[in-house]
């Protein structure tokens, strides 16, 4: 097959269009800098009515919604979730990796909770506390002044709390609690478990006259058509498109980065995914963000003379030291939440109006590493599954469990909006034999070799979940709820999700100062090629008890301000 | 048809403000319009999902004489009140004859469990379900309409299995129709602007606002001004 060259060469070349991808688009291209961003799905605009989901009613989707064809749900705005059609991947024996893939514009920013938390010092060197794991090579003061900056670009509501490992930002006021929430935060307190206001991505106040301001429809996951949430297309490449320094490859499959005889990067060899024909970009930079695992991938199958195994994986580290957050969590009955008033439209924003950030020292514990706490409940929009079970919670009420007829229409109405959930996000260590490589024997519809994932938790994390479900239970006593289902044992890992399912997947090109233990370097360069940099969750030395995207965004700004300078001095 | 318009304009009546299920917009504060997707039909499907849509529709499993069953239990379960219509007025058993197919594990348990039905029907009465008087359906139901632990009546389990997911089903499938949602008295799904609980609804409730939390959230007047900080990230708009 002959592979097709574009004459054209670009500054730089960026690899995937979510949080990382669109921040080092929009950096590059208003620093006047040509542009090609590359992205593995079609083109999606959270405006375009064709392909909205924003604000439709159940009975629009024929299976009311039912997760048939989408894993969350018709109407969750990713396309492509566990599964993606013609490209699989695989698990070694007795391991478990589930991992999520968005095929659009803007990838997994167009679904995802808008929870936007700062890493805080301790989390940059967390080793220095428990010995564990490793320490990044920078330090909360490197990253403050760019997430100083993304606070007042991007926008993200909060609360000023001076708590010592959450640090505070330029916030927007966030919105009031719903009434389940003031019953979590009553339970909290009594728990002796702290509660802030949430930090979500969301417009609650005019941040730009190019976004609207959220109104409060919940519905953030299906991505906001006035981009009043955080949508990497909506806020970061549509505006960094209109001076036309972008051009847009979309439905294209980057295979491997090209390298020249010094072992430099010349470009990127991508498949069109129309004509399923292999073409190649050239450009002075590549950027990889195609997510921590496919920019793994992507430099994996990268083999050369100069990189024989594999581009940037000179020290055998790429791939290696992939950690998800660990996840745990409970639902309860509340019975003060009974025959609710339902006069007034209680939807708010998309996600939690609050939350618990961990607020233990671990000294005291089993298990090192901390975890947040996210809380859901309230009055929600009925889809498929609403009203399954629904004479069930009579059982705690001395009711009839069972019948028909307009015994049921009380019982829906009863028990509507009566239910509470605690969620824990917390830090897994990142390990040497967690890693995810190319498996040996498989291809994708593509030809392109697959990832093999090879992931076991260990007792720290698992320790972790069973605290986690210790505290929801604490926290439920405490708010008169009465929890639902069993509390898992130890043979069901106290609860702990499958890794890859909080779909906070880090780590696999960590950054460090020793080329023999790290990819890139301080600057999410590679040690190897200096001219290829990482700008998604790969260089994550560690994860922390946060999620993931604020830290993504924050080093791609900061990796892509260093590309625009070293540009420029021509040291690329 | 004429109890869902009198219901649809009352609560029209009840919600200031917002026409439940069509045009909203927020216009009044200065934001531009919102919600006027007239509807393609679509929900915002992909190429991929349209022609599963289109196929899965096009497809037959269920056959006439079991939804002709179907559609007797669904409104066993869920009869009109006097405010409400039927569950086959919301199209019920349409969504049942649907699902089954986007589903498939609903199948062989539908399927085995009305042909339990009918047998149950022909070994007590000696006729099909839906040969029998009300009061003989009724009979049966009653036999299978409460989940038992102790599993009393073993004959039972198996129709009473079969009761538990048709009871799902037609709640699902009803309470996802503008009936349904009406009928929930469901407040939702437009544009608004949160601004807390209403001081009625809390003060039947035992918690409450801290004021020194609600000093912290939004001032709704000042959500079109353009937000600046000093500094110290304190915000001045």
């Amino acid at each position: 097959m002959q592979i097709k060259e574009q004459a054209k060469e670009y500054d730089a070349i960026i690899v995937g269009s979510g949080a990382g991808g669109g921040m080092a688009t929009n950096i590059l291209a208003n620093a006047g800098l040509k542009v090609a961003l590359v992205e593995a799905g079609p083109f999606f605009d959270p405006k375009d009515p064709t392909t909205q989901t924003q604000m439709k009613w159940p009975w629009e989707s024929p299976r009311r919604g039912a997760s048939t064809k989408r894993a969350f749900g018709d109407f969750d705005m990713s396309w492509g979730d566990w599964k993606v059609d013609g490209e699989p991947y695989t698990t070694a024996e007795d391991t478990e990796f589930l991992w999520w893939r968005a095929r659009m514009l803007g990838g997994r920013t167009n679904h995802w909770g808008r929870i936007s938390l700062r890493f805080g010092p301790k989390d940059f060197k967390h080793k220095d506390i428990d010995g564990l794991g490793e320490n990044w090579p920078i330090g909360y003061e490197d990253i403050k002044p760019y997430y100083d900056k993304l606070d007042k670009m991007v926008g993200v509501f909060g609360s000023k709390e001076r708590l010592p490992n959450d640090p505070d930002g330029f916030f927007l006021p966030p919105p009031k609690p719903r009434l389940h929430e003031l019953y979590y935060i009553k339970g909290a307190r009594k728990a002796g478990v702290s509660v802030i206001p949430s930090r979500l991505s969301i417009l609650t106040k005019k941040l730009n006259n190019d976004r609207g301001v959220c109104f409060y429809c919940k519905q953030c996951n299906r991505s906001c058509k006035e981009y009043a949430d955080f949508s990497s297309g909506s806020c970061l490449i549509f505006p960094a498109q209109k001076n036309g320094q972008v051009d847009l490859y979309t439905n294209s499959m980057v295979r491997t980065v090209t390298t020249d005889d010094t072992g430099k990067a010349t470009g990127v060899s991508y498949i069109n995914k129309e004509d399923r024909k292999e073409y190649q970009l050239k450009g002075r930079v590549v950027m990889l963000g195609a997510s921590a695992c496919s920019s793994a991938r992507i430099l994996l199958n990268s083999k050369s003379k100069q990189h024989p195994n594999g581009l940037g994986n000179s020290s055998d580290i790429v791939g290696r030291y992939l950690h998800d957050s660990t996840g745990a969590g409970r639902s309860a009955f509340v019975p003060q939440l009974m025959n609710r008033d339902m006069s007034y439209n209680e939807d708010g924003v998309g996600g939690m109006h609050i939350y618990s950030p961990w607020w233990l020292d671990n000294k005291k514990l089993d298990f090192p590493r901390g975890y947040h706490l996210e809380i859901w409940g309230g009055m929600g929009m009925p889809s498929y599954g609403f009203g399954f079970d629904v004479t069930a919670f009579n059982k705690f009420i001395g009711g009839t469990v069972g019948g028909y007829g307009d015994k049921l229409r009380e019982d829906v109405k009863r028990f509507y909006g009566a239910v509470i959930g605690i969620a824990g996000r917390g830090e897994a260590i990142a390990r040497y034999e967690n890693r995810c490589e190319l498996d040996p024997n498989v291809v994708d519809q593509f030809g392109i070799p697959v990832l093999r994932f090879n992931y076991k938790w260990s007792d720290y994390e698992r320790l972790q979940a069973k605290h986690m479900h210790d505290t929801c239970e604490e926290i439920f006593d405490a708010m008169g709820a009465t929890p639902l289902g069993d509390k898992p044992g130890k043979d069901r890992d106290y609860g702990l999700l499958a890794p890859g399912q909080i779909i906070h997947e880090v780590g696999t090109t960590r950054m460090g100062d020793d080329r023999k233990t790290s990819v890139t370097n301080a600057m999410c360069q590679l040690h190897d090629a200096k001219n290829v940099f990482v700008v998604d969750a790969g260089p994550f030395t560690s994860q922390a008890d946060k999620n993931c995207t604020w830290t993504i965004m924050a080093l791609s700004m900061r990796t892509s301000e260093f590309v625009v300078e070293e540009l420029k001095k021509q040291n690329l | 048809m004429k109890r869902r318009e009198s219901l649809k304009t009352l609560l029209i009546g009840t919600i200031t403000g917002a026409t439940l299920g069509t045009a909203v917009s927020c216009k009044e504060d200065g934001t531009t319009p919102i919600i006027s997707e007239v509807g393609n039909n679509l929900y915002g499907r992909t190429p991929a999902e349209q022609e599963w849509d289109k196929t899965t529709k096009a497809a037959t499993y269920l056959t006439t004489d079991e939804l002709e069953d179907i559609s007797i239990l669904c409104d066993i379960i869920l009869p009109a009140t006097a405010d409400a219509g039927a569950a086959t007025e919301a199209g019920v058993p349409d969504f049942i004859e649907f699902i089954v197919k986007d589903l498939p594990s609903h199948q062989l348990p539908i399927r085995g469990g009305l042909m339990w039905l009918n047998g149950e029907a022909s070994r007590r009465y000696n006729k099909a379900f839906k040969a029998c008087s009300d009061t003989e359906q009724i009979a049966i139901i009653d036999d299978i309409a409460y989940p038992d632990p102790d599993n009393k009546k073993p004959d039972m389990a198996y129709g009473i299995t079969f009761f538990d997911r048709m009871r799902n089903l037609t709640m699902t499938g009803y309470y996802t129709t503008r009936m349904g949602l009406d009928d929930l008295g469901y407040n939702g799904n437009y544009a608004n602007t949160w601004d807390g609980i209403p001081a009625e609804v809390l003060a039947k409730h035992e918690v409450d606002y801290d004021p020194e939390w609600i000093a912290k959230c939004v001032d709704q007047s000042k959500r079109l001004v353009i937000a600046e900080w000093d500094e110290d990230g304190n915000l001045l708009t």
